[in-house]
């Protein structure tokens, strides 16, 4: 525990949040979420203790109820962005010839594009509402393009490895050598690079959603903070409106971070050989 | 009577680690003697460039000093504050680490390198002197003075490993110890870096403390030979004797096992493995592998002492 | 067909085309022949840039050649079969240089024997793979119950490579290529290890490329040799021949600096040649600029093998009172070849 103390702070935040929505679940009434369950504008109270917004809603309970909302977000598309991505970096790096060319150079154009822009775009064309798990697969359709392209470095280093060589000479076909001597060494790798997707992931769907284009109905932190630019929350004193979003945020990606630089530890083979 | 410049007196770091105190060296004890030769011949665990680290004080952490004495020219450096060490490195005594060549800076050019080691150690020299410092030190190492505004990766592996010997030597040091300077290059190119250094030596009246596994290498070039295993130093003795008259069965079996020009033979290797640092069988820690052993050899540690005049060897069997 | 495996003519150029100035040549007009008739030890021998690792590969059909070609049983590895290719793979086997790297971290090492076990379908039941694995560890020195179940790590340098020639003994095949087999472990290992090599050959019948820059060992095993130098042949033959009396300058180099395990000291002669200038593209002798003896003719064409000995060949215009020997029958010097006259259906002839 003392060796990889960023793992340590990482897990204990994200746990905090964990168990602030688990509680938050039992104790408070998720219905107050939605507009007009209460006296709109109170400033923090015994009754309400994270205070309320303009429209009424109890902001204790959006907090409760929304972040549960922005994490599943931000798993959906991580796990889809870095599923696709391991897919598509080991066939790249390991076959390499023309299947290497296509992929890696549809990653590369995508990767110049900028993110937001297209996410907007894609966004704005909805016609109808969006939902929470829309949202995500909107995300999920630019979460693979960087993975893509680290895991395929990866890859192309890992399979010059002596192992990789006689497996091949030891009658392994190539599905065969990806997924039974490459894939295990590269799953700590793998898991920080999810880590850090999911973080982005949470990244640009709160960006989406400040901007308007997010699920309007859902009480996701990011279009709390919507609200909170819309009312000119800032300007108007209602501090408490404002601060519990972001301070939420600020856990989630703290924990997030400090996860994955426990987990870079974790992968980084000098350290890992060390018995 | 040549004095001894420098003396090293039960000698003994350990690594801490989670498994376990690992007795990477363990109680050593040698003197070498001005315009000497000195070699250390053992195999991977054996210690040797755990000690060649510690006479300089670089062992760090989990690794620890836990006891001893070195001396050099009678000033005692576990006595020293670690800044007066400092200065004493490359000025007094100097080391051409293992995989140096490796480590040289791959941006800075080779002159650039030489000089940062006389100016750290406060060569008050103007740039001239520097200038002429680094060609005289290249051309002692036989590399030609265009090498100077080279970079590291112009060089090739023997040259490279050159241009360390002339970054250790530049400062004159008394003692020079060498560990591994050749693994990694050819065979023929071994030979010029050894033949380099053998002249460095003289030029400097220095005496050279030579690490190594290559038996062969190290033989060739030193007047005196140390075998080490486990940690311990097994046998101390003047290089002829090492192999018309070994002492120790470590060192027996050792040549027994290395493979010769001169004839086919059978092969002769040494059973068993070599013991764990951290779970080293009491008694002698050669026990388990060797022929000859006792019941004595099983409980009690044996002493290093001079069987013969100047060798020194570690072991029950002997007179 | 007697001939088990075979390099003919086989160049290997990395690096552009053949005419581009920064390719290098690593393997030039190489040929070599292991028949499958009588089980035989050749080493060949070579410092870096030798191009010995380059023949390695081709051997193993891991890397293509340039020209020439490489044969299994009289069949181009190019344009081989699956069916001869699995065939080759049984029949020629591998060890590698670096016990450490071939091990896969994540598992035992228990993995690199059951994965040929199950990939060429070596045995019925688990017991009876374990009973194959047993047998060979064995064989190799090795105690099953100290071996199976450990991780890579927990095992020593030594160890592990022997377990990698128990792997390579699994297959039961014809040829095994090592590849610096101990040049990465302890001096007292070596010995074991090249002992077990030696007793496949004479108990199995099982041949042996033994491909290494430590000529002692070389001289130990085989009774074979081939010295290569910058991808050429300077001198093959009887290995007591070439060791004992070298007759290309470069041998001659190459054991005079070889420090000897001995109370004499024979480092004393300064080399007899200079340092190695990087030249690509040279025609001629490839050691004729460090090469004292050398002269014009050294620098307009590489000398071709000159048969000084019932069993040696040297590649040096000093003995070119000898009658020329072609590559395609250097292979006529080695021991028990017992053949003088020009075999196989004459293959590529290169023109330099």
């Amino acid at each position: 525990m003392r060796r990889n103390i960023s793992l340590v702070v990482g897990i204990v935040l994200l746990s905090g949040l964990v168990l602030f929505v688990g509680i938050g679940h039992l104790v408070v009434d998720t219905t107050k979420a939605r507009a007009l369950s209460a006296t709109p504008l109170q400033p923090p109270s015994f009754k309400y203790p994270f205070g309320t917004d303009r429209q009424g809603r109890d902001l204790l309970a959006v907090m409760v109820a929304g972040t549960p909302l922005t994490l599943r977000i931000g798993f959906i598309a991580g796990f889809l962005g870095v599923g696709i991505g391991s897919i598509l970096g080991f066939v790249s790096a390991y076959y390499r010839g023309k299947v290497d060319v296509i992929i890696r150079g549809i990653a590369d154009i995508g990767l110049t594009v900028p993110g937001l822009l297209v996410l907007i775009i894609i966004a704005v064309s909805i016609k109808e509402g969006l939902t929470v798990d829309q949202m995500a697969l909107i995300v999920a359709s630019l979460a693979w393009l960087s993975p893509t392209r680290t895991i395929r470095a990866q890859v192309l280093s890992l399979r010059e490895r002596g192992y990789v060589e006689v497996a091949r000479l030891s009658g392994m076909s190539g599905p065969g050598i990806i997924f039974k001597e490459m894939m295990p060494n590269l799953l700590p790798y793998l898991a920080a690079t999810l880590v850090n997707a999911v973080s982005n992931a949470i990244l640009a769907s709160v960006g989406l959603e400040v901007l308007g284009l997010g699920p309007i109905e859902s009480p996701t932190l990011g279009m709390t903070l919507y609200w909170v630019n819309y009312n000119a929350a800032l300007i108007n004193g209602w501090w408490w409106w404002w601060t519990a979003p972001i301070v939420i945020i600020l856990v989630v990606f703290l924990g997030l971070f400090f996860l994955t630089v426990g987990l870079d530890e974790i992968a980084n083979p000098r350290l890992r050989r060390a018995v | 009577m040549k004095a001894d410049v420098l003396r090293v007196q039960g000698l003994v770091v350990h690594y801490h680690t989670s498994l376990g105190a690992v007795k990477a060296a363990d109680k050593i004890s040698f003197s070498l003697k001005a315009d000497e030769r000195l070699g250390f011949a053992g195999e991977s665990g054996s210690g040797k460039s755990t000690m060649a680290l510690a006479i300089l004080r670089m062992i760090k952490p989990p690794g620890r000093i836990e006891a001893g004495q070195v001396w050099l020219d009678g000033l005692n450096l576990m006595s020293l504050s670690e800044e007066e060490m400092r200065q004493l490195r490359l000025a007094r005594i100097a080391m051409v680490p293992q995989g140096s060549m490796n480590s040289l800076n791959p941006v800075m050019r080779i002159k650039d390198q030489i000089a940062d080691a006389l100016r750290d150690h406060g060569a008050a020299m103007s740039r001239r002197q520097v200038a002429e410092r680094v060609r005289d030190l290249l051309q002692s190492v036989g590399l030609r003075p265009e090498v100077a505004t080279m970079f590291p990766h112009e060089l090739s592996g023997g040259m490279k490993q050159r241009a360390c010997i002339a970054i250790a030597i530049s400062l004159r040091p008394k003692v020079i110890i060498a560990d591994e300077p050749t693994s990694a290059l050819d065979v023929v190119v071994q030979k010029q870096v050894m033949e380099t250094l053998a002249r460095v030596q003289k030029e400097l009246e220095a005496s050279v403390i030579l690490v190594g596994h290559d038996m062969g290498l190290v033989a060739q070039f030193v007047d005196r030979l140390g075998v080490m295993y486990a940690g311990k130093l097994v046998e101390v003795s003047p290089v002829r004797d090492i192999f018309t008259k070994p002492l120790h069965p470590y060192t027996q079996m050792l040549i027994a096992s290395l493979p010769s020009l001169e004839q086919k033979g059978t092969f002769r290797g040494i059973p068993g493995l070599p013991p764990l640092l951290r779970d080293l069988p009491p008694g002698c820690a050669f026990h388990p592998r060797c022929p000859h052993a006792v019941d004595r050899c099983q409980t009690d540690e044996p002493l290093s002492r001079e069987v013969r005049p100047d060798s020194w060897a570690a072991c029950h069997l002997l007179p | 067909m007697t001939t088990l495996l075979e390099a003919r003519h086989v160049t290997k150029v990395f690096g552009g085309g053949m005419f581009d100035r920064n390719a290098t040549v690593a393997l030039e007009d190489f040929s070599l022949r292991i028949d499958s008739d009588r089980p035989s030890i050749t080493a060949v021998v070579g410092e870096s840039g030798s191009g010995k690792t380059t023949l390695a590969r081709l051997l193993l059909g891991l890397v293509t050649p340039t020209r020439g070609q490489v044969l299994y049983g009289g069949r181009d590895l190019q344009t081989m079969s699956q069916t001869d290719w699995r065939a080759f793979r049984r029949d020629v086997q591998v060890i590698f240089q670096d016990p450490y790297e071939v091990y896969n971290p994540f598992y035992r090492v228990d993995h690199v024997l059951t994965t040929p076990v199950a990939k060429f379908k070596l045995a019925g039941t688990k017991a009876e793979a374990r009973a194959v694995i047993d047998d060979v560890l064995k064989a190799v020195g090795l105690r099953p119950e100290e071996t199976l179940g450990r991780f890579p790590h927990q095992l020593s340098g030594g160890q592990r490579q022997r377990v990698m020639v128990a792997r390579a003994l699994l297959l039961r095949p014809r040829l095994i290529l090592a590849d610096e087999p101990v040049s990465m472990v302890d001096a007292s290992l070596r010995a074991s290890i090249l002992g077990s090599l030696r007793k496949m050959n004479v108990e199995r019948g099982i041949s042996i490329v033994y491909i290494t820059h430590d000529l002692a060992t070389a001289y130990q095993i085989s009774e074979n040799i081939v010295v290569l130098y910058r991808g050429s042949v300077a001198e093959a033959g009887d290995v007591e021949l070439v060791v004992k009396q070298p007759h290309h300058p470069y041998t001659q180099l190459l054991i005079s600096s070889i420090p000897l395990a001995s109370a004499e000291r024979t480092w004393t002669a300064e080399a007899v040649a200079g340092p190695a200038i990087q030249t690509a593209g040279t025609t001629g002798c490839k050691f004729a600029d460090r090469c004292p003896s050398a002269t014009s003719p050294c620098l307009q064409a590489a000398p071709p093998l000159f048969q000084t000995d019932r069993y040696r060949a040297v590649a040096c215009y000093l003995y070119q009172g000898t009658p020329a020997l072609s590559m395609d029958n250097m292979v006529s010097v080695f021991a028990g070849s017992g053949k003088t006259s020009p075999v196989g259906s004459g293959g590529t002839s290169m023109e330099p």
